[in-house]
């Protein structure tokens, strides 16, 4: 803390981030809610992503028309349209209820039309992403689980889940960290996550030189642990004689 | 032949518009080893395919044992437990050790007893003399090594037959033998087996009877001896001229 006071007063770089008890706080309460808000999406979108890849090895016309459509509305608008787009236009449509002060409180808040918004943005991608892995599946693979009596939900479970899961991977990992990195636009509806509370600093002490680098340095840092994390993931899973790297 | 326990009758297939299979009937006894040969195209993988219900029939009647394929209400794991098939490509599962791929369906699929499924499959993996590969993937054996374990895959649903579809048409010619010793074992157990190939010499060996296909029909069937000795089509003699 006294260094960075010192490095304030002297240096002319001030991070007030580092010894200011108040930036510190909102510092860090932004960056938590980055990383919630990365990690709900995270998993929601793949989770959405691969049910909406089930419906669409369905034979049915209406639940792949459904998912055709979802992934054309969402791949096809930009993210931060849609953001404003959940938020001022799904927002005003939700019903209000009253807190203990008698103040009208949404009943879906800010933050929670982020996490919907993004999980339906990123799942969009994650469901091209699953459907090129399962589309790379042999299908003599699956007609052998068929031969030995596996249903087609069965299948889809047990045979074609874990190879297309595998054969994603490397590209689940890009949407991923397009996925964080689109975290930011949560900004523009007023939550509180890191680029928010930085640009609240930066105000604030006039030091927005200075938290612009921190800014970059946060979010290479936190991009690094989701694309060594991913890789690991990729490493685990790897199955000797399966895949590029034959 | 009383009481066939694989019954094709009058089976016709087309895929869209061209026929594959033009009217097919063939009875195969409890035990017995048929061979299925001819010439690329001739419908032999759509027969097996028609037997296991992988391909739906346009018109005519299947029955395995007491089980009518044809029926519109066809119970697939019935079916699936009663007849196994053993594809050219292997068609292993990739991401299951080799002891995973012998044993899961009758684990997942027939509920079986986990325990006992995993006993019954190690001793089916040193049958085909791969015990000791329990714990590798497939992708880390060699082509003739994971046809033995597709094969080990389907005795261990406890199948009364097995359909083999040119099963060492992918193999490189030192890992046909082995493969072909493992079936000739099977036959000679009693394992009813209908066998696509195209090695004329194993044909002649374990059939009890050889089928003939050309264009979709069976063009002539018999016991090996009399078949290779005395084809009486001029398709067949055409055909054994081409590949003797
Ligand atoms: N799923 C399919 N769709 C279209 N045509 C097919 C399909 N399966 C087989 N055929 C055609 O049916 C014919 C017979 O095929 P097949 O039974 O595999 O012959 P064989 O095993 O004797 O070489 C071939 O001309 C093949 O192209
Ligand atoms: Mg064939």
């Amino acid at each position: 803390m006294k260094f960075f006071r010192a490095l304030h007063e002297r240096g002319g770089i001030n991070l007030t981030i580092f010894y200011d008890p108040f930036d510190m706080s909102r510092f860090i309460h932004g960056l938590y809610l980055t990383v919630v808000l990365f990690l709900i999406c995270a998993v929601a979108s793949v989770l959405l992503g691969l049910f909406a890849v089930a419906f669409l090895t369905l034979p049915y016309r209406v639940p792949r028309a459904i998912v055709r459509g979802y992934v054309a509305f969402f791949r096809n608008t930009p993210p931060l349209v849609q953001i404003y787009f959940f938020y001022f236009g799904l927002g005003a449509l939700v019903p209000t209820s009253r807190n203990a002060y008698g103040l009208p409180v949404a009943m879906v808040n800010n933050f929670d039309w982020a996490l919907i918004a993004l999980s339906l943005y990123a799942g969009a991608f994650n469901v091209e992403i699953f459907r090129a892995g399962i589309e790379a599946i042999h299908h003599s693979i699956v007609e052998a689980a068929t031969a030995l009596g596996y249903s087609k939900a069965a299948t889809f479970l047990h045979v074609m889940v874990p190879l297309a899961w595998r054969i994603s991977l490397p590209a689940l990992s890009n949407n991923l960290i397009e996925l964080l990195k689109t975290t930011t636009l949560a900004y523009a509806i007023g939550v509180p996550e890191l680029l928010y509370v930085s640009n609240q600093i930066w105000s604030d002490n006039i030091n927005t030189f200075a938290m612009m680098n921190v800014l970059m340095v946060v979010y290479l840092l936190l991009v690094g642990v989701v694309a060594i994390a991913m890789h690991r993931w990729e490493r685990v899973l790897k199955l000797p004689g399966f895949g590029a790297a034959r | 032949m009383s009481d066939p326990f694989i019954k094709l009758h009058d089976v016709y297939k087309s895929f869209h518009d061209t026929p594959v299979l033009r009217g097919v009937s063939v009875d195969i006894a409890k035990g017995e080893v048929i061979c299925i040969i001819g010439p690329s195209g001739s419908g032999k993988s759509t027969i097996l395919r028609c037997i296991n219900a992988l391909t739906p029939v346009d018109q005519g009647f299947i029955q395995v044992g007491s089980i009518q394929v044809t029926s519109k209400n066809l119970d697939m794991v019935a079916l699936c437990h009663c007849v196994g098939m053993v594809f050219q490509q292997y068609n292993l599962f990739p991401h299951r050790t080799v002891l995973q791929n012998v044993s899961m369906a009758p684990i997942q699929v027939l509920k079986q007893n986990k325990a006992e499924v995993t006993e019954r499959a190690r001793a089916l993996l040193d049958k085909v003399k791969l015990g000791h590969r329990a714990n590798a993937y497939p992708g880390e054996l060699s082509g003739g090594q994971q046809q033995r374990v597709a094969i080990a895959r389907a005795l261990c649903m406890q199948p009364q037959a097995i359909l083999f579809d040119e099963v060492t048409a992918a193999l490189d010619p030192e890992m046909v033998g082995e493969v072909l010793t493992v079936i000739k074992q099977i036959a000679n157990e009693g394992m009813t087996c209908v066998v696509v190939t195209h090695e004329m010499g194993f044909a002649r060996e374990v059939a009890d009877r050889i089928y003939f296909t050309d264009g979709g029909l069976i063009v002539e069937s018999g016991p090996p001896d009399e078949f290779f000795a005395n084809p009486a089509d001029e398709r067949t003699r055409s055909f054994l001229s081409k590949v003797l």
